[in-house]
């Protein structure tokens, strides 16, 4: 599951290299798969603020000791104040499990589960991720966060069967407008028929 | 109370291409693997319900999400660097699971020691999670380190952060 590698892209306009390769690939897509490349897509904000009480169970939960997140003073001298683990970045945005008045659940990374619908393919794994953080997130920041796909390739085939590979960014900003952090992911959605031996 | 300056942490100096981080050794239970989806906010029952992971996932028990792992690479990490230590940029590659019963083994390994056009001191290491010998998850991190005693990669915004 290592035929994709593609860096994490923070939207700074670094990887010249990868939008060239986008110009070349959405060549071969079908028209309504092309138009979405570098589209901002589900725009949606975080069904409640950052909190420590999260912060604090995940930091439980790997005995992470890290005083930023446990001593008052040591958060004040280096970080000017209390901020969220880095990797929680994703955490702020699952859904509650039930909520008053829902009817559909949310499905986190929509744009993975619309690309298997739009090319019928019924199996996908996740290749790999980056994360890239900039401003620290804090307790009571409210978070939003979009998506965008970034590239499909032509289809492959791999030992796990026949399908596309493609990238999807989701980008993270606090209610200040900052950029907090940018997660990519690698999917590749496939079906089993003529998998490579 | 402690204060800011008693706890360990590691320099820019102190550091250099080789150099192993300390081996962490956990034994996952199904509490560990249960405690970390719910941390994180993960309901989907392959991660708390072994029927349905078994006899739906056909996998062997319920499994370490991945939002969890991270949260164990940054821990294993953090412990190394201390906390003014500051993460850039994480790469995971999944290439296995992590049962209960399973002793997780972190190490890592530096790659590269540099500083950026801003004077920002930055290391990266290659991070493997392995059970049984079998790599499960790699991970590339890209760490700012303070250069100095009084350099803190927390300070920096904007255009002198490029992770």
């Amino acid at each position: 599951m290592t035929d994709a590698s593609h860096e994490g892209k923070p939207s700074d306009g670094a990887a010249t290299n990868e939008a060239a390769t986008n110009e070349v690939l959405v060549d071969e897509l079908p028209a309504d798969v092309a138009a979405l490349i570098d589209v901002v897509q589900y725009e949606e904000e975080g069904e409640f603020p950052v909190e420590r009480g999260y912060i604090w169970t995940s930091c439980s939960s790997v005995e992470n000791g890290n005083p930023l997140f446990w001593d008052e003073q040591a958060a004040e001298a280096i970080t000017g104040g209390p901020i969220a683990p880095p990797t929680m970045l994703s955490v702020w945005f699952r859904p509650h499990h039930w909520a008053p008045g829902r009817t559909q659940q949310a499905l986190p990374l929509q744009v993975h589960f619309d690309l298997k619908e739009r090319f019928g393919l019924p199996e996908a794994v996740m290749t790999d991720n980056t994360i890239v953080f900039y401003e620290p997130v804090r307790p009571g920041d409210r978070l939003r966060t979009h998506q965008i796909l970034r590239s499909v390739s032509p289809p492959k085939t791999t030992k796990l069967g026949t399908g596309r590979f493609w990238v999807i960014d989701v980008e993270y900003f606090n209610q200040r407008g900052q950029l907090v952090g940018v997660e990519s992911y690698t999917g590749f959605g496939y079906t089993r028929e003529g998998a490579r031996s | 109370m402690t204060s800011a300056t008693d706890h360990r942490q590691l320099t820019l100096p102190e550091v250099a291409v080789g150099d192993s981080l300390p081996t962490l050794r956990y034994d996952v239970t199904a509490t560990t693997v249960i405690l970390g989806a719910l941390a994180s906010r993960d309901w989907r029952p392959m991660h708390h319900d072994r029927d349905f992971a078994v006899h739906r996932n056909g996998a062997k028990d319920i499994f370490m999400n991945t939002p969890n792992q991270a949260a164990w690479f940054e821990r294993f990490l953090t412990d190394w660097i201390g906390p003014k230590g500051r993460l850039g940029r994480m790469k995971f590659r999944m290439k296995g699971s992590v049962f209960p019963g399973d002793t997780m083994v972190f190490d890592g390994t530096v790659t590269e020691v540099s500083a950026d056009d801003t004077g920002c001191g930055w290391v990266t290491v290659d991070v493997s999670l392995a059970v049984d010998d079998e790599v499960k998850t790699t991970c590339t991190a890209r760490i700012a380190l303070p250069i100095s005693a009084d350099d803190n990669p927390w300070d920096r915004k904007g255009d002198r952060w490029k992770p």
